[in-house]
C-alpha cells in the first residue's frame, strides 16, 4: 500500500515530458480552469465543499498524498512512517511524521513542526466549526518533537493512523498567518482565509469571493524548475454545459471540473474536438437504501422509522433480495451515466484491491427467480397485478432527491418492480431538505420516513474503516442523537459488529483487506441495500494541456506542479 | 415641501422595519440546511459543529434582533469607515455569509460596481431612447413613426431578457464573434485597448436591457402625452400664439411627466432584481448573481441582506417619486 519515493510526481513528469526542451518554471505561461461552481474561500476548513478543496490544494498542502492508484506518496513529509521505519508505534499507539528539510512557506518562512501542532488546534477547536474536524477524531495530543518532528498520539489503537495531515482534506496552514483566527474568531480573519500562505507550487494574488482566483508560481517552492505555468485564472460560475463547451468547442478553457452531464450530452461535446474528457473511478456508489424499520406514518413521532418497529415488508430477505434480482443494472448505468459509471453489486467499489469479486451475479436480472421468491414469502399476485399477503398490498414509498437522473432511475426501476408485483410511490425532495441534517424537518435522508431511498455515498482517503463503520448496530439515526448517524438503513447484525471490531484492531495490510471485503459480502448479501452505479469523477482538459493525471483519491490537482503546455 | 418630506421619511421607516422582520422570518422559516450542498463524507456531527459555528443554536428572536443590529447599525458604520478611514467601526460584528464566512458588505460592495455599471447604463439608456420615442409618437400619433415604435416596444416588451439575451449571443458571438459571451470581471481599463474591451463585452447585456426598459417607458410617455395634448390648456396656449415648441416641450411635456418619473423612479430598484437574470446569462458578476449563488447554497444571511437591500430600494425610490411628484405638482404639497 505505501510507497516510500518522495519524488514519484517528479519522476513521472520528467518521463510525461520528452518534447520539453525548456522545462523551467513559468514556462508553460498562463492555464485559465473553470469551476462552474465558484470558489467560495481558500481555507478548506471551513467550507467542507470539494470545489474549495481542489482549489487550497495547489497552496496548502499535507504531509502525505494518495497518487492515482490510491497509493501514499510522501509530499511534505520526508517518507512515509511505518511500523518498519519506527514511525508508527508498536502498540498502534502514535504515528511520527518528519517534514522535508529546508521547507519554506510562500512567504519565505520555514515550515516547523508548530505549524501542524497549530493546524491539529485550529481545527479541532470546539467553537471553529471544521470541516474535517474528523480527521484528527480520537487523538490525545499532537506535540512538537523538534523542529522538522511532529507526533500524533492516538487515545485508541489506531492500525491505519494515515488521517490527520493525509491528503487534500487535511492540509497544513501557517501558525503565524492564523494564530489570532482561531475557534469563533476563525470567520474574521478574511484576509487569511481568501488568500492563505502555504508550501504548494502556487499562490493567492486575488481572491474574489464566488467569482474568480488568480494564481502565481510561489517564488519558494521547493522544486525550482516547477510549476510550469506561471499563472492560472481559476474561473467560477456558469453551469456544467457551458464549463464543458469552454474547454470541447470554443477552447477557451483548458480545464473543467465535475462535469455531470448526460452522456449523449457529453459525445456531441467531445465532437467538437478540442478536449479530452477524463473519467476515473473512486468510492462513490449510488445505491437504493432500504429501511429495516417501520416507517408508518400511524406511528407516534419519534417511534417512526426507528428500531422499535421492524419494517413490515422488508424485514424479510426474501423481499429484499427480490428487489435487487428485479433491477436492471446495466440499463441504469447506460440511461443514467454512460461512460462515466459502471454498475455494480458491492457497497465497497473501490480501491479496487477492496472491492469483493463474490457479488457480481446481481449484474444481471432474473425477474423469475424475484417472483419465485416474492411466491415463496407468501406475497400472492393480485387482480391488479400487485401482490397481496394477508390483506395488505406490497406497495413502497421510494424517495430521493431532485435530480434529473435520480428521477430517471426512479422510474426505470419502478417499472422492473411492477414486473414483479410491487407498487411503487414514487417521490422526489430539494437536495438542499433531503441531505441537511435538520432534525425538525420530516423529510431528511436521516429521518428516512419512507421504505427504500436512493443516494450516493463515499469515503475519504482509500480506507473504509470509518464507511463500513456507520452500519454498526446502534450507529443508526435516532431522536435520542438528534437523527444523527449514518447507519441509514437501520441495519443490525452482531455478527457484522463483531467482524467490523476485528477490523479495527488489525494491523496487517492482508488481513485487512480480506475483512473488508468479508464484510462487504455480509452486508450485501444481506441485501441491507442495493447497490447500483459506481461514479466516476469527470473533468475535461484541453487537448493542449499536458501532464494530467486524474486522481480520485485526493484532489484533482494534486500534481498541478507537473501540467504544462504542449507545444505544436 | 420641508414638511412633506419629513412625513414621507417618517412613513419609510416603520415600513423598511416591517419590511426586514418579514424578510427575515420568511427565509429563516423556509427548509433546507447550509450544510446539505457538503459531500456526504463529512459526518453528521461534524455538520452540527458547523451549524453551531454559523449561529444556527440560537432562538430565532435573538438572531433577528442580532442581524437588524448589524443590518442598521454595523454594516453603515463599517462602509463608513472603509470610505473615510475614521476608526468608527470599534471591532462591531458585520453579517458573516455562509458561503465563503467573510462579510457580506464586503462581497456586496465588490459586486455593486458591475451592476450599476451594466444595469445602470442599460436603464440610462432605456430611458434616453425612451423618452423621445413616447413624445414624437404621441405628437404624430398613427404616423409611420408611431406605428414602427409601437410594434417595437411591443416586441421589446413583450420577449423576455432570458430569450433576447441568448439570441443576441448566438448571433454576435457564436456567428458573428464580435463580442464576447462571457463577461470577463478581472478586466481592468487602463488603456484605449482595455476600454475597447470593456465596451465590446458591455454592449449586449446593455442593450438588452436598453431594449426592455426602453420599450416599457416609451408606452407610458406615449400615453402620457396623449392624454395632455387634448387638454384645454393645451388649446389656449396655442391660441395665445406660443411657438409649437414652447407648446409641446414646456407645456405638455411638463405635465406628462408627472406619472411617467414615477414609472422610472419606481423602475431603478426593479432593475436591480431584474437584472439577476440578464446577469445569469452573461456571467456578469454583479449583486444579482450572487443572489442567485447564494439561493442555490442556502447561504441564508447573504439572501437576506440583499433582499433587504432590494426593499430598501423600493422605498428608498418610492420616496424620492414621491418628492418629485411634488416638485413637478405644486397641488401635492400642499395637503
Amino acid at each position: 500500500m505505501i510507497r516510500k519515493t518522495s519524488l514519484m510526481g517528479t519522476a513521472a513528469a520528467l518521463a510525461l515530458l520528452p518534447a520539453m526542451a525548456m522545462a523551467e518554471r513559468g514556462s508553460s505561461g498562463h492555464m485559465n480552469i473553470i469551476y462552474w461552481q465558484a470558489v467560495s474561500t481558500m481555507n478548506p476548513f471551513l467550507s467542507g465543499g470539494t470545489k474549495e478543496m481542489n482549489a487550497a490544494s495547489i497552496v496548502l498542502e499535507p504531509m502525505a498524498r494518495y497518487d492515482e492508484t490510491g497509493e501514499l506518496v510522501a509530499w511534505l513529509a520526508e517518507e512515509i512512517p511505518t511500523i518498519d521505519n519506527g514511525g508508527v508505534s508498536e502498540d498502534l499507539l502514535s504515528i511520527t511524521w518528519t517534514l522535508r528539510e529546508g521547507l519554506v512557506w510562500s512567504d519565505g518562512t520555514p515550515v516547523t513542526s508548530a505549524d501542524a501542532v497549530f493546524t491539529y488546534e485550529y481545527c479541532t477547536h470546539p467553537e471553529g466549526g471544521c470541516s474535517y474536524r474528523d480527521r484528527f477524531a480520537n487523538i490525545d495530543s499532537v506535540e512538537a518533537l523538534d523542529e522538522r518532528t511532529v507526533k500524533v498520539n492516538f487515545s485508541d489503537i489506531t492500525p491505519f493512523p494515515y488521517l490527520p495531515f493525509v491528503g487534500a482534506g487535511s492540509p497544513m496552514i501557517q501558525q503565524a498567518q492564523f494564530a489570532d483566527c482561531l475557534g469563533a474568531r476563525a470567520p474574521e480573519c478574511t484576509d487569511a482565509n481568501f488568500a492563505p500562505i502555504g508550501t504548494g507550487p502556487y499562490r493567492v494574488v486575488d481572491f474574489r469571493p464566488n467569482d474568480v482566483i488568480q494564481f502565481e508560481a510561489n517564488p519558494n517552492y521547493r522544486d525550482p524548475d516547477r510549476p510550469f505555468f506561471q499563472t492560472i485564472t481559476w474561473a467560477g460560475g456558469g453551469d456544467a454545459t457551458g464549463a464543458a463547451r469552454a474547454v470541447f468547442q470554443t477552447g477557451e478553457m483548458d480545464y473543467a471540473w465535475n462535469l455531470q452531464l448526460a452522456p449523449e450530452v457529453i459525445e456531441q461535446m467531445e465532437a467538437g474536438g478540442m478536449g479530452e474528457l477524463l473519467v476515473d473511478f473512486g468510492p462513490l456508489m449510488e445505491r437504493i437504501e432500504i429501511n429495516f424499520t417501520d416507517p408508518s406514518p400511524d406511528l407516534p413521532e419519534g417511534e417512526r422509522s426507528t428500531r422499535m418497529h421492524p419494517h413490515p415488508i422488508l424485514s424479510d430477505i426474501r423481499v429484499r433480495e427480490a428487489l435487487s434480482l428485479a433491477i436492471d443494472r446495466e440499463l441504469l448505468t447506460e440511461i443514467g451515466y454512460g461512460p462515466t459509471g459502471k454498475p455494480t453489486c458491492n457497497f465497497i467499489v473501490a480501491p479496487p484491491a477492496m472491492a469483493s469479486p463474490n457479488n457480481d451475479a446481481c449484474l444481471t436480472p432474473d425477474k423469475d427467480r424475484a417472483n419465485a421468491l416474492l411466491d415463496e414469502a407468501g406475497w400472492e399476485m393480485g387482480p391488479d397485478g400487485i401482490r397481496v399477503k394477508d390483506g395488505q398490498r406490497l406497495e413502497l414509498l421510494f424517495q430521493t432527491s431532485t435530480n434529473a437522473v435520480r428521477q430517471d432511475f426512479q422510474a426505470l426501476v419502478q417499472q422492473d418492480w411492477r414486473e414483479i408485483g410491487v407498487d411503487t410511490r414514487l417521490r422526489n425532495i430539494n437536495a438542499g431538505v433531503f441531505f441537511g441534517s435538520d432534525p425538525g424537518s420530516p423529510d431528511t435522508y436521516l429521518k428516512f420516513y419512507a421504505d427504500v431511498q436512493m443516494y450516493a455515498s463515499l469515503f475519504e482517503g482509500t480506507d473504509p474503516t470509518a464507511h463500513l463503520e456507520q452500519r454498526r448496530c446502534g450507529r443508526e439515526p435516532k431522536p435520542d442523537t438528534q437523527w444523527q448517524g449514518q447507519n441509514i438503513n437501520r441495519y443490525c447484525n452482531e455478527e457484522y459488529d463483531a467482524l467490523w471490531l476485528e477490523l479495527s484492531r488489525e494491523a496487517d495490510p492482508d488481513r485487512r483487506q480480506e475483512l473488508v471485503i468479508a464484510l462487504n459480502d455480509m452486508f450485501v448479501q444481506d441485501y441491507a441495500h442495493l447497490p447500483l452505479v459506481a461514479r466516476g469523477r469527470v473533468s475535461a482538459k484541453a487537448n493542449s494541456l499536458g501532464g494530467v493525471i486524474l486522481n480520485v483519491w485526493d484532489s484533482e490537482h494534486w500534481q498541478i506542479h507537473d501540467w504544462y503546455r504542449i507545444e505544436n | 415641501m420641508f414638511t412633506y418630506t419629513l412625513r414621507r421619511l417618517a412613513f419609510a421607516v416603520p415600513t423598511v422595519l416591517i419590511i426586514s422582520l418579514i424578510v427575515f422570518l420568511l427565509l429563516d422559516l423556509a427548509p433546507g440546511d447550509p450544510t446539505a450542498d457538503l459531500p456526504l463524507t463529512i459526518p453528521v456531527e461534524v455538520r452540527e459543529q458547523i451549524r453551531m459555528a454559523l449561529g444556527l443554536g440560537e432562538p430565532v428572536h435573538i438572531r433577528y434582533l442580532k442581524w437588524l443590529e448589524m443590518m442598521l447599525v454595523n454594516e453603515p458604520l463599517h462602509a463608513l469607515a472603509n470610505m473615510t478611514g475614521w476608526d468608527v467601526t470599534r471591532d462591531a460584528p458585520r453579517i458573516l455569509s455562509w458561503q465563503t464566512r467573510s462579510p457580506v458588505g464586503d462581497i456586496i460592495a465588490q459586486r455593486i460596481p458591475q451592476t450599476l455599471w451594466v444595469v445602470g447604463l442599460g436603464y440610462i439608456f432605456g430611458v434616453l431612447i425612451a423618452l423621445p420615442i413616447g413624445i414624437i409618437s404621441a405628437y404624430r400619433q398613427y404616423s409611420w413613426f408611431d406605428q414602427v415604435g409601437t410594434f417595437v416596444s411591443m416586441v421589446g416588451f413583450s420577449v423576455p431578457t432570458f430569450f433576447t439575451g441568448v439570441v443576441l449571443i448566438l448571433v454576435f458571438s457564436v456567428w458573428l464573434g464580435w463580442f464576447p459571451s462571457m463577461y470577463d470581471t478581472t478586466l481592468e481599463v487602463r488603456d484605449w485597448d482595455s476600454f475597447v474591451r470593456q465596451v465590446k463585452q458591455i454592449i449586449l447585456p446593455v442593450s438588452v436591457l436598453a431594449l426592455f426598459n426602453a420599450s416599457q417607458i416609451s408606452r407610458f410617455m406615449r400615453a402620457s402625452m396623449l392624454d395632455n395634448l387634448n387638454q384645454d390648456y393645451v388649446r389656449t396656449a396655442r391660441a395665445k400664439g406660443l411657438k409649437e415648441q414652447t407648446v409641446v416641450l414646456t407645456h405638455v411635456l411638463r405635465n406628462s411627466m408627472i406619472p411617467v418619473v414615477t414609472v422610472i423612479a419606481l423602475g431603478i430598484p426593479a432593475v436591480f432584481s431584474g437584472a439577476i437574470i440578464t446577469e445569469q446569462i452573461f456571467r456578469v458578476n454583479g449583486l444579482g448573481h450572487a443572489l442567485i449563488g447564494a439561493i442555490y447554497a442556502n447561504d441564508i444571511p447573504m439572501v437576506q441582506t440583499i433582499t433587504f437591500i432590494f426593499a430598501v430600494l423600493i422605498v428608498l425610490f418610492n420616496l424620492i417619486a414621491d418628492v418629485l411628484y411634488g416638485l413637478l405638482d405644486p397641488r401635492i404639497r400642499y395637503d
